[in-house]
Parts: structure tokens; sequence; C-alpha cells
């Protein structure tokens, strides 16, 4: 009786989530899996199943591939450039300064450097896109072409050359991220106990050496928590490439992913079915890379 | 009608942040609306009323004033006032005590869709923006009323004549879907090359005819630092699509266009098509500037008002579309494709006048004789002028802008028609049959227009293209004869 009160009393708490969880997270994926094996247009009454056609056309698709390998090159380049730097500016903030008086301290300034860090997070990606179309316009009216050709060089397309373009997105994706990220591994920082610091400041250890062999291996766990939310954000990306780049996706192709192929595919061209497929692809890769991360980086935690 | 200027920088934003939601790591939300199955529908009203005892002279097509009419607008570029301020009015006062409910949005499809599926429709949809309905879809599972009593049906202001008879030809030809007909196009526009006739009659330039004297103003103007034409690469390319087929109709005959929608094998590497695509490259890199393969149709139509662009490729939407911006002096004029060849099947003077901007009504609606008396009373002069007056576009009604003051470039574009007489280039209508077909051709024709494909290859690339889209059972095929 004691133990029926007990979880009768919890389930009532998870009956309102778990339900809306359900209906709006876990049976939108049953039914995409469903329609992954239709070839429904969006307005058929009855979906006509077509097996796994769909998936077999995905595999012959190039526009699916080169959403892929863009994906791939995000999934390397965004983590481990967001993370360096988080970490770079994080430990300059918290711990650059040196020890003085009790404890550590930052680089001077570090209060308003943190605020300038964490804003871009604040923006949304469709106000940072259009912030950085003005920046990147390919004309005299762009902020970095508009200073090139002052200086007399050529205007670049960093948008509309495909050899440019999915770097240049990176940029933005990094410079948007990187905030979070300082702010995450400054709160890591903290949680390490000054004695570490001061101790190996004592034996005469230099900042260099704080940060590799104290802040690194404490920070373990945050920056593996931060690996897997940049890498799952890498397979996202559909705002700033849907608004940023031009033709959503162009040029080429080079900037696609495949939430603006899906969209695309989806809505534009009323392919339901094979969107669906596509969501599904995407689903494992985005569960691939989770599980994967978290497997290899699983370590003997630390005790502090 | 599907122009990037039905849609705004706020729209836009709006809308990515929504899609932003729904689209995040595992799309499979997607289909959050999917499979529902709805009720199975309920027997089609005949939309010819003829069972109703309600059809009189005055009520050729059996209107109920007791059934509520529902009326979706796509509040883009025109707005809706035209709807609310002059359409509604009208079908109340025809019809005393009728009730109406007026519903205006940017998100057609995404609203609609999933009422079509579950049978609760609006009986009339102005179908339009980025988010359109698939027509060719909705047509097949019969959700569209057919046209023909409202073709039959007398017209409003003279009823002697039906209404076939009061509206330009290219509104019945357009209307046909899958062989029947559903959809009434009711806007007009002239598509072709833009200009400031001011700024040339200032600077005594004349309208170049041949592609030799399109050249060499091009090298006048580049010597005043003027790019010759531009197309906005990052947001509207398909601009430069229309000017290109538009082109090789010129070249080649309607035959060119017709034989590219009916998916005809080859239709893409005609003569015709290439001459047109060849000199328009040679245009681009002789005389174009790269910057603007990045830069959206309002910064381009800016430069162009700016007189930094001398042609650009647009309809007759942009005087309106731009009227916030337009510099007093500035004074749009259209200027017809100048001939590629000697031999061209059409002459100098011929431009594109095509129709647009779709409105439908729903077959298994509460309500269809309404939709189509709605239909009727859009297609009076009195509807139409005042459509026109509140949009500045011209509509399918013969005679409805008689009167009215009109702007320099509607006025320009109306000349345009009177001297191309029969000249009509047609439209291209792969753009809403195929458009996967028409996204990959001008995706390309960007990467064209930038150096990185030959002619050949380009042309090589849509012809397969449009191959696969005619070997994918999946897609509907339409076919058109003229």
């Amino acid at each position: 009786m004691e133990r029926l009160r007990k979880y009768g009393f919890v389930a009532g708490f998870l009956v309102v989530p778990l339900t809306l969880y359900l209906v709006f997270v876990i049976s939108p994926y049953i039914q995409a899996f469903q329609l992954a094996l239709t070839s429904w247009n969006g307005y058929q009454r009855k979906p006509t199943y077509v097996g796994l056609a769909n998936f077999g056309k995905l595999f012959g698709d190039e526009v699916f591939w080169q959403a892929i390998r863009n994906h791939a090159v995000i999934l390397l380049v965004l983590p481990l450039l967001t993370i360096a730097l988080a970490l770079f500016f994080a430990f300059l903030l918290n711990l650059g300064g040196g020890s003085r008086g009790s404890g550590m301290r930052g680089v001077w300034g570090s209060t308003f450097y943190k605020v300038v860090f964490f804003a871009p997070q604040v923006l949304a990606v469709a106000v940072v896109s259009v912030l950085w179309k003005a920046i990147y316009r390919p004309d005299e009216s762009g902020v970095i072409n508009g200073a090139l050709i002052k200086m007399g060089f050529d205007p670049v397309g960093w948008l509309t050359e495909p050899s440019l373009a999915l770097w240049s997105l990176l940029a933005v994706m990094i410079w948007q991220a990187v905030g979070f990220y300082v702010v995450l591994f400054s709160a890591g920082m903290a949680a390490i106990p000054k004695d570490y610091f001061e101790a190996a400041a004592l034996d005469g250890a230099g900042r260099f050496r704080l940060f590799f062999s104290i802040t690194l291996p404490l920070l373990r766990d945050t920056i593996q928590v931060g690996w897997v939310y940049l890498g799952i954000a890498a397979f996202d990306c559909f705002a700033l490439v849907q608004v940023l780049s031009v033709t959503a996706g162009g040029p080429d192709g080079a900037t696609t992913v495949l939430p603006v192929e899906i969209y695309k595919t989806a809505f534009s061209y009323n392919k339901v079915g094979y969107a669906s497929a596509m969501g599904v692809a995407l689903f494992f890769l985005t569960i691939t890379f989770a599980v994967l991360t978290l497997r290899v980086s699983r370590r003997e935690k630390i005790e502090l | 009608m599907t122009h990037p200027g039905e849609i705004t920088r706020r729209q836009l934003l709006r809308r990515i942040g929504m899609t932003a939601l729904v689209v995040g790591p595992g799309a499979g939300l997607l289909s959050a609306c999917a499979t529902g199955g709805g009720p199975e529908p309920v027997a089609s009203a005949s939309a010819g009323a003829s069972a109703s005892g309600l059809v009189s002279a005055t009520n050729p097509l059996g209107v109920d004033a007791k059934k509520p009419l529902e009326v979706v607008i796509f509040s883009g570029g025109l707005g809706d006032a035209y709807a609310t301020g002059v359409h509604q009015p009208l079908y109340t006062k025809a019809h005393a005590g009728v009730q109406i409910k007026h519903v205006g949005t940017q998100n057609i499809g995404t609203q609609l869709r999933p009422r079509f599926l579950s049978g609760d429709v609006p009986d009339v949809v102005n179908n339009s923006g980025p988010e359109a309905l698939d027509l060719a879809a909705l047509a097949a599972e019969g959700h569209l009323a057919d046209l023909t009593p409202l073709w039959d049906a007398p017209s409003v202001d003279d009823p002697g004549k039906k209404v076939r008879d009061t509206v330009t030809p290219a509104a019945l030809e357009n209307a046909k879907l899958n062989g029947k007909d559903l959809v009434l196009n009711y806007i007009v526009s002239h598509r072709a090359l833009w200009y400031d006739s001011k700024f040339f009659a200032d600077k005594g330039w004349t309208l170049p005819t041949t592609w030799e004297e399109f050249k060499a103003l091009g090298e006048t103007a580049k010597k005043e630092g003027i790019v010759l034409f531009a197309f906005p690469g990052q947001k509207g390319p398909y601009y430069q699509l229309w000017n290109m087929l538009y082109s090789a109709a010129k070249i080649g005959g309607n035959q060119v266009i017709i034989d590219i929608d009916n998916l005809v094998d080859n239709a893409w590497k005609s003569e015709a098509v290439k001459a047109s695509v060849t000199a328009w490259l040679d245009v681009q890199t002789a005389f174009g500037d790269k910057s603007y393969l990045g830069l959206d149709h309002t910064q381009t139509q800016i430069k162009h008002l700016q007189h930094k662009v001398l042609f650009y490729p647009c309809g007759s939407w942009l005087e309106n579309e731009m009227v916030k911006d337009k510099p007093k002096d500035f004074e749009y004029a259209i200027a017809p494709i100048p001939s590629i060849t000697a031999a061209d099947k059409m002459p100098y003077g011929a431009i594109q006048v095509g129709v647009g901007e779709n409105f439908v009504v729903a077959a298994k609606g509460k309500n269809p004789e309404g939709g189509l008396e709605y239909m009727r009373l859009m297609l009076s002069k009195e509807g139409a002028k005042g459509f026109t007056e509140k949009t500045k576009n011209l509509t399918v009604v013969n005679g409805a802008a008689e009167g009215l003051d009109l702007t320099p470039g509607l006025v320009s574009a109306a000349k345009a028609q009177d001297a191309a007489g029969q000249n009509i280039i047609t439209d291209a209508r792969f753009e809403g049959w195929y458009k996967e077909l028409f996204d990959y051709a001008w995706q390309q024709q960007n990467t064209l227009m930038a150096g990185r494909l030959t002619v050949e290859e380009y042309l090589d690339k849509v012809q397969k293209k449009a191959d696969d889209i005619k070997a994918d059972s999946s897609i509907a095929k339409q076919t058109r004869n003229a």
C-alpha cells in the first residue's frame, strides 16, 4: 500500500509530460518510419506502400551523398574548433590572469568579454543569418568586401564560390556557438577546487602546464557533453543554410544539409514518403553519432 | 504566380523560425499530421446546382444564401484587402444575408493541407506563395471543382455573354489541369526586360533590337560603370531561367517551350534553347558582374533603381513591388528581349504575357456553388477594376482596366502587348507541373553563369533531370497542346 502510494504519486507527475512526449515526439517518429515505406505525396487519402524503394533511391541520390559529405565536414570541424576556442577563452577569462591574492583570476576585463562572447547566443539564427548576409555581401556594400575593394583587392564571393561557401557558413556556426561553450566551460572550471591550481602554481607550473595538466583533465566530462551537443547540432544547421546560403544549399549543393533537402523534398516537391526516408536516415545518423561518442569517450571518472 | 516579391524578409524570418522547430535533428517530426485517416469524403455536391431549385436569372449558379462561404486568401505581395474590400462586399450585396468567413494567411499549404485531408475544406482558395498547395495532386484526389458551369454562366455585366467570353483566352487555356477546367488564373502579367525609360531618354540611348545592338549598348554602359543586365543569384534566379526560355521561344517559336513542358525527348537540347543559353552566357561573361550571383531580388532591384544595372528580367509586378524605394525620376518600362538571330521565328516585339495567381473552388466543400459565384463576381468588371485599383495588377477580365489611371510601367506593358499583337510568348508551365525540374534548371543555371559549366554540360544535366522526371511514375504528368 505504502509503495503503491509512493509510485502512484510519482506516476501522477509523470503522466502529463510522458503523454506529451509520446504524442508529440514518439508518435511522429513512428509515423515517419511508416511513411518512409510509402510514396505518399501529402494529399492522397491512402498512402501506397512501396517497401524499401525509397531507401534504394536514397543510395543512388547524388544530392543525398553531397549532404552527407557536408555533414561529415561540419561534424569534424564544428566541435573541434568550437571547443578549442571556447576552452581557450574560458581559460583566459577564468584562470588566465594567474593567481592573485586568493584563488585564480581571469584576464583584465573578463566580465565584459563574457558578455561579448555570449551575445551571439541570444540572437535567433534568422537574425544571425541576416547579419552575416550583410557581412558576406558580395559587392561593395558588404562589410568584408567593402573593405577589400577599398584596399584595392577584388571582392570575394564568400557564399557564391563552392570552395568557400561551406567554410563561410562554418565560421558563422562557430562564432555563434563559442559563447555558450565559454560559459559552460567557465562553470566547469569554477567547480575545480582552487587548491589544485595553487599547489601547482607553487610548484612552479606556468599557465600552459596549468591548462594541460589540471584544467583539461578535470573538464573532461563537460567537454564530452559539449562534443555531443555540437555533433547533434552538426546534423541540423537548417535555418542557417536556408537563410544565409545562396539558393538554400547552393552553390551547386556545396552547403546543403539533410534537413534542408528533407524540407524541399517534402514541401516543395510533395514527395513526403521519400522525405521521410531521408528523415529516417538522419535519425540513425544522429543516434549512431551520439552512441559512438559516448562509448568511445567513456572513461573512469576522476574523483575530486 | 510565385515570385520572390511575395515574401518579405519578416515573413521569411518567421517561417524559418517555425520550420527550424519542426526540422530539428531527427526530422521525423515532419510528418506529424500525416496518415490520420480522415473520414471518407462526402459525395461531391454537383457544382452545377442543377438539383437546387434556386437557379434564376440573377442567381445563375443557384447560390443558397443560407449557406456560409469560407474564402482563404494568400496575403502576400497583393495583400488581401482586395478580397475583404472589393470581392466579398460584392458577394454579400448580391446575396442578402449571406455569411462570409475570410481567412488571410501566408501559409496556404501548411494551413490547408490537413484540412483537405480531414475533409473540412474552405470553399474558395487563393493558392499562392512559397507554400502553395500542389493543385495537380489535389485534382487527382478530386478536391477541385469543375469550372465549366462558371465559364458557361452569364457574365455579371452583360447577361447576354458567357463568362468565358469576357476573359482573355489564356485564362481558359491555363485553367486546365488533368484535362479539366479547374483553376482560375486571375491576373495578367507581362514579362521581358525592365529599364528606366527616363534614364534612356536622358542618355539619348535607344532600345537595342538585335543582339549586336544589345552588346554595343553593353560596351557603352560598361564605360559608365553600368552592368548591361543582372539577375539575382541568391533568391529569384529563375527570372533568368524565364528570360532564357522566352528567348528560346523567340528563336524557335512557342513549340520550344511546349516541348519542354511536355517532357519531349531532348527538348532541352533543341537548337533554339542552345542558341538562347549561349547568347545569354556570352552577355554574362562579357558584361555581367559575378557579385549579383550572391544578391537577392530586392538587393538587385535596388541596384537597378540606382542605375547600376541597365536591364532587369522580371514581370510587371516589379513596379508595384519597388514603389517604396523608387526614386521620383525613375520610370519603369518594359523592353522586349533583343532578337538573338536574324532568323528568329518571332519578331523583336514579342513579349511574354501570362496569367497567374491561382484561385480554386473546393469540390468537396460545403458550398461549391457559392465558390463559383464568388469567382463570377471576381470576374465582373467592378470586381476586376477594384482588384487593379488595390493591387496595381491587371486582371484577365477584358476591358476591366478602362478608365483607370495606370502606372507608367503598366501603360508601357499594355503598349508592348499591343505592339506584339499575335506574337505572344507562352508561359513555361513545368514551373508548376514539375517544380523539381524547374528548381534544378535554375540552380544549374547559376553554376553555368558563374562559369563552372559549359552550355553543353548545362543542357545535358537539365535534360537528364527531365528524363528522370519523365521516368518517375510517382509524378503525375500533364500535357498541353498550345
